[in-house]
């Protein structure tokens, strides 16, 4: 088995009396599609944040890409990419200043910068589009955006905070395709949603309620333990002992 | 520091980009100066009078000529009878009447005693006031300079010395106000606007996210209005001394140092501002409560402190546009060194880093 990517232990946020994550604990595999369930307010966002660097936790144990979330924040921050569901693009700057500054703030050299923006600009198409404000592009292509950027500088892990929000079924699945090619190419998605549809497509799903990971397994064998039809019927069979709303 | 500059060139994006923005940075100064420069001025201007002479003796011709000389009064000569000046007061054509009795030369000469009548149209206090002070200190000019000629029986002439500002000009003390209140909203509004933003626009989660250190981004978001409020200090420097001809005193060096210093402090307020606030709109409405109102009110541009009931004026002191001004109107009118000033000078070094220390502070904490 290979070493795991992310790995946490009792991984636990409190504000106050209140739990957001109550001791998390999962692992997470190299190349692997990782979906992160759970109604809202369950506390997805809180345990990415704390993945992430953004939160520190109350107690528990985590490293990410082998590096401590106590100690070695800087070390992480280097390895890992974040796509946040407000996409995070300036939309005053045209696509390509963009992807330079993104690219530039991670510290990439000047040769890399113009190699990489000219790749992408390729891949996504958007070559006509460089010079276009991002005020000016249809959703669909900001989240593909979004998305390139926040992996432009080949982190081992991307984090997706909700990234299909308020999209059309034909943009998201244009965009999973985007996932699927990053993935291939052993990078580790870390993602979470609430459109059920999508959990389909993670290699690995966990699902939470209330600040706890109540199940976490592949979306077949999910689906087989709670003898259910679709993962809609998995989670509103899970979600339905939520006490907390919103 | 290549991500630094970087960073500092996005900024200059979004300033360039957005035309208001750009308007409100530099069009403000210009604006300020043609509003309080010009037409908020307490001073009174080309004053319609009129001057009935009845002696027409040397003397009077020669007040006359110093009345005419001077850029406060337009003399309108047509006018001579009582019946005529009156008719002219109420219909507002006139401002003031001066009118020299007959004799007026002779009574001089012989009983060392002279009268000129001047009436004001005191429907307009203020006005009426300036313009007969006006008016009486170009008579005692004029008697100053008889006195070395002609040497004159014993008395008392009261000499009123405006000091620093002799010609009593208005924007003496605007330019010093102005400059401060330009720097406060610029600076503090717009960094607190543009990091405030970012978080709307959750871009500042990618930069946490990101290898870019924290201190960068603040120090990002400071450099371009720091440059920005450079070139508003010299437009309004130059501004002052082409169209107000307003000499600076003192050492430019010193002044742009100060300027610097200021600057400083209203970016730290802009960062305090932008942490507790958590949309544009109240960054905005924060910003501009913290710095207009009490730049207005409170730094003595407006108001004289001395006058202020005694909490007002203890407030005052935590103003920190009332140290700058302070030291604006020293620097620029009186010429004074650093010396004079050091004091005024080590309150807002002392202020500054106390609101930097807290809101960089602060700053860490929200990343955790």
């Amino acid at each position: 088995m290979q070493q795991p990517v992310i790995k946490t232990e009792l991984l636990t946020k409190r504000f106050g009396s209140f739990t957001a994550a109550d001791e998390l604990t999962f692992e997470v595999y190299p190349g692997e599609i990782f979906g992160f369930l759970g109604a809202n307010g369950a506390g997805k966002t809180t345990a990415m944040r704390m993945l992430c660097g953004l939160s520190l936790p109350s107690s528990g144990k985590a490293t990410i890409a082998g590096f401590d979330i106590y100690k070695q924040t800087e070390k992480i921050k280097q390895n890992i990419g974040y796509m946040s569901q407000k996409f995070s693009l300036y939309e005053d700057l045209t696509v390509i200043e963009n992807i330079r500054f993104y690219a530039g703030i991670y510290g990439l050299s000047d040769k890399e910068i113009k190699a990489k923006s000219n790749n992408l600009l390729d891949q996504l198409g958007l070559q006509n589009e460089a010079k276009k404000l991002v005020s000016e592009l249809p959703l669909g292509w900001k989240q593909k955006l979004s998305f390139s950027v926040a992996v432009i500088h080949q982190p081992k892990i991307v984090f997706l905070d909700e990234p299909t929000g308020g999209v059309d079924p034909v943009t998201r699945r244009q965009f999973w395709d985007l996932i699927y090619d990053a993935s291939d190419k052993g990078l580790t998605v870390f993602v979470t949603t609430h459109y059920m549809d999508e959990a389909e497509y993670c290699n690995r799903i966990s699902i939470m309620v209330d600040g706890r990971i109540e199940a976490l397994d592949t979306p077949s064998n999910l689906k087989k333990q709670f003898s259910a039809n679709s993962m809609d019927d998995v989670f509103y069979q899970l979600a339905r002992g939520a006490k907390r709303n919103e | 520091m290549k991500q630094l500059f970087i960073f500092v060139r996005k900024e200059f994006y979004h300033v360039f980009r957005d035309r208001k923005t750009l308007l409100m940075l530099f069009g403000l100064p210009i604006a300020q100066i043609v509003l309080f420069g010009f037409a908020l001025t307490t001073e009174i201007k080309n004053a319609k009078i009129v001057v009935a002479d009845y002696s027409k003796d040397i003397v009077s011709k020669q007040i006359i000529d110093k009345i005419d000389a001077s850029r406060y009064f337009d003399i309108e000569k047509s006018l001579m009878s009582h019946d005529q000046i009156e008719a002219a007061f109420k219909e507002g054509k006139i401002k003031m009447a001066v009118i020299f009795p007959e004799n007026f030369n002779k009574n001089l000469l012989h009983t060392n005693k002279a009268q000129i009548q001047v009436i004001a149209d005191a429907s307009d206090l203020n006005t009426a006031v300036t313009l007969t002070n006006y008016i009486s200190s170009i008579i005692g000019d004029y008697q100053q300079q008889m006195v070395k000629n002609v040497v004159l029986p014993y008395r008392i002439v009261p000499e009123i010395r405006m000091l620093y500002n002799p010609q009593l000009k208005g924007e003496h003390t605007f330019i010093p106000g102005m400059m401060a209140m330009i720097m406060m909203l610029v600076c503090v509004m717009m960094t607190a606007i543009s990091i405030v933003k970012e978080k709307e626009l959750g871009t500042m989660e990618i930069l946490l996210v990101s290898p870019f250190k924290p201190l960068m981004v603040i120090l990002s978001k400071f450099v371009p209005y720091l440059i920005i409020s450079l070139v508003n200090v010299t437009s309004i420097l130059l501004l002052s001394w082409i169209f107000l001809h307003l000499p600076i005193k003192g050492s430019i060096l010193l002044l742009y140092a100060v300027s610097l210093l200021f600057i400083i402090t209203s970016l730290a307020i802009g960062l305090l501002i932008s942490i507790v606030s958590q949309s544009q709109q109240s960054a905005m409405f924060g910003s501009l409560m913290a710095t207009m109102l009490p730049t207005l009110l409170l730094s003595g541009f407006m108001f004289p402190i001395e006058n202020m009931p005694l909490p007002l004026q203890i407030i005052s002191n935590v103003v920190p546009s009332k140290w700058f001004y302070i030291i604006v109107k020293d620097i620029m009118i009186k010429g004074s060194g650093f010396g004079a000033i050091w004091k005024e000078t080590l309150i807002l070094v002392g202020m500054t880093v106390f609101l930097l220390i807290i809101s960089l502070k602060k700053f860490k904490i929200r990343l955790e």
